[in-house]
């Protein structure tokens, strides 16, 4: 579990050596497989290293949130991953999580209280913005100075609990400049892949809503659009390579764009 | 009511602080109308001078009643200052509903042209704006022949009130004589009466019912995270006696038939939901912001209330005529809204968000897919892969949990 220079720990690893870490990092079945969402996983481990922050990830003993299954339709399926990671997490007496999925976000802050799950739980916008405003990490004239930066709200962090400002927050940093699309914060268009749409083809209509959101996106003509959500950063980096712009328009994490401008 | 007490129960009494000032600021206030500036204006106007010229709806009957004319005009200037307010504001009403007219009928904004919207709702939509129009019409022109008289100084019209608007109608009305006018002033007043007290017995019919359910509406509305959706309690006991086979289940009345999981039709929903439905206004906000129907698939918000609505007439009108037992063989989902419509569902809360008096369509598309899928087993394919997936390797993709760190390598 060599991460570069510095080792991420398990927390059975941390708990064989009569350790408690600060915060559980959540990472999240697209952070763990999805390899796109992996290097956001990768810069986010980083940071909170290079914050000093004492933090452990489940590693194997982690599982799906139960999120999709919730959406779905399917309160069985959801309930039991609820209950199994409820277990895990209570065993390890764990009061403080953060994520970089804001359905995971979502189902660990919102719906596991009334399965007895009571945590803490940030998304890692709020984390960044603390971790900047602290001066725990600081970046200068980064990779982003001067450029132009839209972002896109994921539903589960906007809407669904009311987190516009911490993102944004996070890209001032940059030094760059945030430019805001028609639809954004509490009018954001999803990008698609909410309500388990993610794990289907979409029904029968004149387009694909992530082709529809990368479009007024790219009518902001950025230099790179922000996500927060590994589900969006699907979604929107494929509606942009549809227009073929992917060489000129990234699309990054806000956890990569700190990470990159932090030169981890 | 009867109706809407047909749902399931739900008690919500809660935070009653919060539910005050959300009413207050949603119903009252019209906080949510902001998003949409020209018709936040004018729909303020209407919701103004329907308010306000209520109050000298009552000074009308009381006159009707006794015989009296004008019998609060003992208040003087301010009695002027009132009725010139109420001329003003009844000119504005109007105005505001040919506008309004013009937007629907003229300019055809494309909310008010979905599928959803039928001859009915658009009839629906024309006849209260016209109506109101009349109404409004006749309150000037009752002022006006009624001003004319006090000038004139005929029997029984005492000089009280100040007429800014409908002295304009002078000029139109001073070749009559004051039998003349005083036949229009009676016609006037009658029709306006009349004509009030019908509109009050249509509203609960229509799609005007908002302007009355919008205060409950919203004082009952959900206030947690939009992302949090609520918790199946029947689902939470049956998992945790599978999970510890010690665990003691909660007391049931053993006479209760069980519950259905999710909703099948109408009467599976919660009275909240269906109350939601006869708030529904058709203004169509919902459906403008929904990902998936700007981009062309089924899902309408809007259409999930009105079928809600439908289908729920459609079941008390069974209950009258066949009594309460009766069964049609109909349902909420199939016979008015079709499974491609929830599956086409983000569960994005754009709706939610849209909603003027906050209603929730997305928990009615939740508890139709939960009942397609936990009764009837029957999720879109690829649904069901995940949930394979996700009950064999605690993931909605093909993983195994060991490679859950390997994002840690290089």
């Amino acid at each position: 579990m060599i991460m570069e220079d510095f080792k991420v720990n398990t927390m059975a690893d941390m708990m064989a050596r009569g350790e408690k870490p600060e915060i559980l990092f959540w990472v999240g079945c697209a952070g763990s497989f999805d390899d796109r969402a992996k290097k956001v996983t990768k810069a986010l481990a980083k940071i909170l290293h290079h914050a000093g922050i004492k933090f452990a990830v489940l590693g194997t003993e982690e599982s799906c949130t139960g999120d999709p299954a919730k959406r779905a339709g399917n309160e069985f399926l959801f309930q039991m991953s609820a209950m199994n990671n409820i277990m895990v997490l209570n065993g390890y007496e764990v009061t403080k999580i953060v994520t970089g999925c804001p359905h995971c976000f979502n189902t660990l802050k919102n719906e596991y209280p009334e399965l007895g799950g009571n945590y803490e739980v940030v998304h890692h916008s709020q984390l960044l913005q603390e971790f900047l405003d602290a001066g725990k990490i600081s970046v200068e004239g980064g990779a982003y100075k001067g450029k132009k930066i839209t972002f896109h709200d994921p539903c589960y962090l906007g809407r669904a609990n009311k987190v516009y400002e911490a993102p944004r927050q996070v890209i001032m940093r940059l030094d760059s400049l945030m430019t805001e699309m028609k639809r954004s914060k509490a009018n954001g268009l999803c990008c698609g892949a909410g309500g388990a749409q993610m794990f289907k083809e979409p029904e029968k209509g004149n387009k694909d809503i992530n082709m529809e959101r990368a479009e007024e996106a790219l009518a902001t003509s950025p230099d790179a659009i922000a996500v927060a959500c590994p589900f969006c950063m699907t979604m929107i980096s494929d509606g942009v390579k549809l227009h073929e712009k992917e060489d000129t328009v990234k699309v990054k994490d806000i956890a990569e764009m700190i990470a990159e401008a932090m030169d981890l | 009511m009867r109706n809407i007490n047909l749902g399931r129960e739900k008690v919500i009494n809660d935070r009653k602080n919060e539910r005050w000032q959300t009413m207050a600021r949603v119903a009252m206030g019209q906080s949510k109308m902001g998003a949409r500036p020209v018709a936040a204006f004018f729909h303020f106007l209407i919701y103004v001078g329907f308010i306000i010229i209520n109050i000298e709806v009552l000074e009308i009957m009381i006159d009707g009643v006794f015989g009296t004319h004008r019998v609060l005009s003992f208040m003087g200037g301010f009695y002027d200052f009132l009725i010139g307010s109420f001329e003003y504001l009844a000119i504005g009403v109007l105005a505001a509903c040919v506008i309004f007219l013009i937007r629907r009928n003229v300019i055809r904004l494309k909310r008010f042209h979905m599928a959803e919207m039928t001859s009915w709702p658009k009839s629906d939509a024309n006849l209260i704006l016209i109506t109101e129009i009349f109404l409004m019409t006749a309150f000037l022109l009752m002022n006006a022949s009624d001003a004319l008289l006090q000038s004139r100084e005929a029997a029984h019209y005492v000089k009280a009130g100040a007429f800014p608007v409908s002295s304009g109608l002078f000029g139109m009305l001073s070749s009559y004589s004051n039998e003349a006018l005083i036949m229009i002033e009676r016609g006037c007043w009658w029709f306006h009466i009349i004509g009030i007290i019908a509109f009050l017995n249509y509203v609960p019919y229509s799609k005007h019912f908002h302007i009355l359910l919008a205060f409950p509406n919203t004082w009952y509305s959900n206030l947690n995270p939009k992302g949090q959706f609520n918790n199946m309690e029947s689902v939470t006991n049956e998992v945790k006696l599978m999970m510890d086979p010690a665990a003691v289940p909660p007391p049931t009345d053993s006479n209760a038939l069980p519950q259905r999981f999710g909703a099948k039709d109408v009467k599976d929903l919660n009275w909240k939901q269906l109350m939601d439905a006869y708030s529904c206004t058709e203004c169509g906000r919902c459906t403008s912001v929904c990902p998936a129907n700007i981009t062309g698939k089924l899902l309408s918000p809007r259409k999930i209330m009105m079928d809600t609505r439908d289908r729920l007439e459609e079941v008390g009108k069974n209950i009258d005529v066949h009594g309460s037992d009766y069964e049609d063989g109909k349902s909420l989902i199939n016979d008015y809204i079709k499974e491609e419509e929830i599956w086409a569902c983000t569960s994005c809360n754009a709706c939610v968000e849209a909603c003027p008096v906050l209603i929730d369509p997305l928990s009615i598309i939740m508890d139709l897919r939960r009942f397609k899928v936990m009764e009837e087993s029957a999720a879109p394919a690829e649904l069901n892969g995940m949930f394979t997936k996700m009950e064999n390797n605690g993931a909605p993709w093909q993983f195994s949990p060991a490679d859950r760190m390997n994002w840690n390598e290089n």
